[in-house]
């Protein structure tokens, strides 16, 4: 179970509108290995953001399974060429995934540098969150009653 | 993995359906898309071939009500059945909060249903879970066909450890929804009991 509090949302909200900014890019999304999308910024309105986390997550994986039979260590990231939007990928502390949009405003140099400096701001959000929820830490599971379970699927 | 967001009060939950090539898991999913509300669920994602195989997965974000204010929302995949799709197989499991095993009633299914279902046990091994540790129930699609084996036989084959399970016709919606309830609340159960 991966447990995002406010405080650490906050911090890793705070590393992505940075990026967004510092490396004039359209959107930045911050996404988990299994295709949950964690944050965002920029121009997200109208981006199907959902389906675009679970594509992204299975190309990851996907790119994965190729690095490992060809018994490369996981690659590191991946670029793509649009008409419009160009896609920067690349998977910070082998657990997140940071998928960059951007178009001609920006450079793709621009945007790695940036994105280096971010992934090490996300790994010291991520190593702090690990150390924390070795503490004991309120769960909102501790409430919910097999009753709130059968009234959530009681809709029909 | 089951990922719980205090500050979007969340809690996103990932369930895989199963089973042998052509067993209905695609049509599952497309029912509970066609039945539910446009603000209940994101689009759905098909990765397939041009005959309508699936060649990576499908994906169909679905929110199923609140419990103490914390929206509960399901991300419902299916695997690729062909066997040789393997490999993609074993990434979709990742971080899997539940599984659906959809098997094909049809008689001459019965071998691709136990190879599927042998196959499920392994892939899940691979990753270091237990099948029987995991939210888990079994739906017998195509109910509907007159080479259907009955329930009783079906579960005799494929249903050793007794876990619900469900007769259904994905492509009129029986038994969709019962499947897709049950396994989403031994999710929510599991989940409570590890918290
Ligand atoms: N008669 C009948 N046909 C069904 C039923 N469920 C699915 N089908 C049909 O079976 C065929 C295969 O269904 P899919 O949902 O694509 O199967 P799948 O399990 O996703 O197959 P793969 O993607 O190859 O793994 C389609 O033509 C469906 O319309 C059912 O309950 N009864
Ligand atoms: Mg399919």
């Amino acid at each position: 179970m991966e447990v995002l509090y406010e405080e650490e949302y906050r911090a890793i909200q705070e590393v992505v509108e940075r990026l967004c900014r510092d490396a004039n890019s359209k959107a930045v999304l911050l996404i988990d290995k299994n295709g949950q999308e964690i944050a965002s910024s920029g121009e997200i309105e109208n981006i199907d953001t959902t389906s675009l986390s679970s594509l992204t997550a299975g190309n990851v994986a996907a790119t994965g399974g190729i690095a490992r039979l060809l018994a490369e260590k996981e690659f590191t990231g991946q670029f793509h060429e649009g008409e419009h939007t160009n896609v920067h990928i690349s998977i910070v502390a082998q657990r997140v995934i940071l998928l960059v949009l951007f178009d001609q405003r920006t450079s793709l140099g621009l945007v790695r540098l940036r994105v280096k400096k971010a992934s090490k701001d996300i790994q010291d959000v991520l190593d702090s969150m690990a150390n924390k929820s070795e503490q004991a830490k309120p769960s909102i599971f501790e409430e919910i009653t097999d009753e709130d379970i059968d009234n959530l699927f009681n809709d029909d | 993995m089951s990922f719980i967001n205090y500050s979007s009060r969340e809690i996103n939950c990932k369930i895989v359906y199963y089973g042998p090539g052509l067993c209905g898991k695609t049509t599952n999913l497309q029912y509970i898309y066609q039945k539910t509300s446009p603000d209940a669920r994101g689009k759905m994602v098909s990765l397939a071939t041009e005959t309508e195989r699936t060649l990576f997965f499908d994906f169909l974000p679905l929110s199923m009500g609140e419990v103490h204010g914390f929206k509960a929302r399901f991300h419902l995949y299916t695997v690729p059945g062909q066997v040789f799709y393997d490999a993609s197989r074993k990434l979709i499991l990742k971080g899997v909060d539940g599984v659906v095993f959809v098997a094909d009633s049809q008689v001459e299914r019965m071998e691709a249903n136990m190879e599927s279902l042998d196959n499920l046990r392994e892939n899940l091994e691979e990753q270091g879970y237990d099948l029987d540790q995991l939210p888990y129930v079994v739906q017998y699609n195509k109910q509907d066909l007159p080479n259907a084996a009955p329930m009783d036989e079906l579960s005799k084959l494929l249903n050793l450890t007794a876990v619900p399970e469900f007769s259904a016709v994905a492509t009129t919606g029986d038994g969709v929804f019962g499947t897709l309830k049950a396994v989403a609340k031994l999710v929510m159960m599991d989940l409570r009991k590890r918290k």
